[in-house]
């Protein structure tokens, strides 16, 4: 039978798609607050509440000092109202020890916040394991037992650095140190929170984990650091959620993804951000793909103010495979300069890059790519497709692609397209009765279908409540 | 005014700032009879079609149409979709990404309340019988709208989507075009099996040869942006055999 639902379980999901369910700030209440700005004493003060060891707050005072050398890029999208001095760099909600495992434990007034994002519920349904971190801190973390027992890691970043020293420092800052770039620097020097994933050899996941990140704080900056390592022949699929409610000044997030595929692994790593309008978000995610081990990023940003992310696929194992499928919806103030980057340092390698974009109402989406073939990578191939979609005279849109290639026996494709809602297709729509919104939202969704197709089902009923919310008042 | 039937009432109408295209066109089309518009490239069918529809890029610069007794002249495209009129397009557009079942089902709850969605065997059994009346596979259902689609299969997705949309009044556009003698008569099989008391159509072709498919009720000729002459269908065969200039000396135009 064919498939004439758009998803037979939208009703049960309904509790996830009120209205306002973004628009939403609760009380700020803090055990600890860091002093405004990046200075040696927050550094300080972070490793020591943390109680880390001394290697922990060495890598992050050197990180510091690699910030403060190498200073602000001088490429991409204006950031410069982007203040560091009037940011929070750490702030700890409510005292309490560790990682709560237990949803009800969690306080109140964060899992009120969560309730109505519905992560419990999510949990229940679709997921091996939910983390959720509030301001600097994770606040909750579960695995499903069936999971636990084969051996896999679901733990805060802190708690897996604490728990498993061993496996988190060979692995820890080595996809990308803080030389790598600015915000990799300043995240390695006030990194709290975030995901520790670690799954054995040859065990596949087949449910999702997720990690929900939430800012409710002013002026403060999240620094998650993720580590994910998928041992030999090892499946998963990791999904992160972002949400800020809106304030007046600028909050900024800047987070390390750091995961590393082992032979003949998989991993995908799924991101709809939704940031509120006024949060900077400038992340840098990459992976290792080993030996015909294969990396799939899937990015969808539709928040912000400014986005700058560009997921990455080091291919440095024979037959080694990356992907890249990334959504972007500038709406107006919202630059998404987004893309990725493919490294191919092995033969056979192969990487797909599919970027679509959408912009109104002035705002700016980017496609910012490497592609970057190494002499030696013999018969690696690499196709990037880049579409634009502009919905009205005010939205731009640029395509930056490098291409560098040393090996001659390379197949490299790229192909960039930019269109605009067509009058026509409009009219043929509403010429069967639907109205003119609904089509032009109707349209936009199969703009996109190739890599919403990608999601499971209930983050793809999400995406495109997101997309609709963007698309209100675009036509008539 | 009455009610039962498309009335087209002294049309006037033109490209948005440009020359006048339609000239003053009268035309009645009664609910369960199927009428051929005929006439030479240039004389207007197309966008008399266009024009009915709705159209944004058109202006009626005077004249109406009503839809049994009521003037849809204020409506939208999609209102007009909705109040019962149907345009099967001579060049049906392309919508990467949306799948004809997803497209028929939006199509279909914008007709009805919301919270009264079509049920999902309803959804599909009325989809199997369109499908069978066109001798398609269902697997069609699945392909996204017209993408990839041939001439011949988008003709064909036309007449699809009028017997599940089941209008009161359908205009179809050339849908004959391009079609080879199979496709001509599996197109024909699909709109007679919509012919009936609830349903009346105007067909636009150039060629008798659709009319020995689809036995038209009346033609109309259509010439310089009015229709000036109606007759009995076989009139159709007597331009097949004379060519319009008969015609036009005929009338005097």
């Amino acid at each position: 039978m064919p498939n004439t639902q758009a998803h037979p379980d939208a009703a049960k999901l309904e509790g996830m798609q009120h209205e306002n369910q973004y628009d939403f700030k609760l009380k700020e209440d803090y055990a600890f607050k860091s002093d405004k700005g990046l200075t040696e004493k927050v550094v300080r003060e972070i490793s020591a509440m943390k109680e880390e060891p001394e290697w922990m707050l060495e890598f992050r005072l050197n990180a510091l000092k690699i910030a403060n050398k190498k200073g602000w890029p001088k490429w991409g999208p204006d950031i410069s109202d982007l203040n560091f001095d009037d940011i929070y760099f750490y702030i700890r909600p409510e005292d309490r020890q560790g990682t709560f495992a237990d949803w009800d434990e969690v306080p109140d007034e964060v899992r009120a916040t969560y309730d109505r994002l519905g992560i419990p519920e999510a949990e229940q349904k679709v997921l091996a394991g939910v983390g959720a971190q509030y301001e600097s801190e994770m606040v909750y973390h579960s695995l499903k037992e069936e999971w636990e027992k084969q051996g896999v890691i679901f733990l805060d970043t802190e708690t897996g650095l604490r728990e498993y020293p061993e496996i988190f420092r060979e692995h820890f800052a080595t996809v990308v140190p803080p030389e790598d770039n600015y915000f990799a620097a300043v995240n390695s020097a006030v990194w709290s929170g975030g995901s520790f994933v670690y799954v054995p050899a040859g065990v596949e996941i087949d449910v999702p984990l997720q990690a929900y990140f939430l800012l409710n704080a002013e002026n403060m900056g999240q620094f998650e650091r993720t580590l994910i390592i998928a041992e030999k022949g090892a499946k998963l699929h990791y999904i992160e959620g972002c949400t800020a409610p809106s304030y007046n000044s600028n909050s900024f997030h800047s987070g390390v993804i750091e995961i590393i595929v082992k032979d003949d692994a998989e991993v995908r790593y799924s991101t709809i951000q939704n940031w509120s309008h006024n949060v900077y978000n400038l992340v840098t995610q990459r992976a290792i793909v080993n030996k015909n081990a294969s990396m799939r990023w899937l990015d969808g940003n539709l928040g912000s103010k400014v986005t700058m992310k560009y997921p990455s696929c080091v291919l440095i194992g024979e037959g080694a495979k990356g992907e890249v499928l990334s959504i972007a919806f500038a709406n107006k103030g919202q630059v998404q300069d987004a893309g990725a980057k493919m490294i191919h340092a092995a033969p056979n390698t192969s990487s797909t890059v599919i970027s679509k974009s959408i912009s109104k109402n002035g705002g700016r989406s980017s496609y910012r790519g490497l592609v970057k073939i190494y002499d030696g990578a013999y018969n690696s191939k690499s196709n990037v497709e880049c579409d634009a979609l502009l919905l009205d005279k005010t939205a731009k849109t640029d395509t930056y692609p490098y291409i560098e290639i040393d090996e001659k026996t390379a197949h490299v494709g790229h192909e960039a397209s930019v269109s605009k809602l067509n009058d026509e297709q409009l009219f043929y729509l509403q010429s069967r009765g639907i109205p003119e919104a609904e089509a032009a939202a109707l349209i936009v969704r199969g703009f996109l279908e190739p890599v919403a197709k990608e999601l499971p089902l209930e983050y793809a009923v999400e995406l495109n409540r997101l997309i609709e919310l963007e698309m209100e008042g675009s036509v008539g | 005014m009455q009610k039962n039937q498309l009335e087209i009432v002294n049309l006037h109408a033109r490209v948005e700032g440009g020359e006048e295209i339609l000239k003053g066109v009268n035309l009645i089309l009664p609910k369960s009879e199927v009428h051929a518009l005929m006439g030479p490239n240039g004389s207007g069918k197309s966008t008399l079609a266009k024009v009915i529809a709705g159209d944004p890029s058109y202006e009626i610069t005077s004249g109406n149409i009503l839809v049994d007794g009521e003037s849809i002249l204020e409506l939208e495209a999609d209102e007009r979709a909705r109040a019962g009129l149907y345009l099967a397009f001579q060049y049906p557009v392309e919508v990467p990404g949306v799948s004809m079942a997803n497209f028929l089902r939006l199509a279909l709850n914008a007709r009805r309340d919301e919270g009264d969605e079509i049920e999902v065997m309803e959804f599909y059994n009325k989809l199997q019988d369109a499908i069978k009346n066109l001798n398609w596979d269902e697997s069609i259902l699945e392909r996204n709208l017209h993408e990839g689609f041939s001439g011949g299969e988008k003709k064909r997705s036309e007449i699809l989507q009028m017997l599940v949309l089941e209008p009161k009044y359908s205009i179809l556009d050339e849908t004959d075009s391009g079609l080879d003698v199979d496709a001509l008569k599996i197109v024909s099989h699909g709109v007679n099996a919509a012919r009936g008391p609830e349903f009346g159509a105007l067909v636009i072709t150039h060629y008798q040869r659709l009319l020995n498919h689809i036995v038209p009720d009346k033609v109309h000729v259509m010439y310089d942006g009015q229709i000036v002459k109606t007759g009995p269908k076989e009139l159709a065969m007597e331009l097949d055999k004379k060519g319009y200039d008969w015609l036009t000396q005929e009338v005097g135009v």
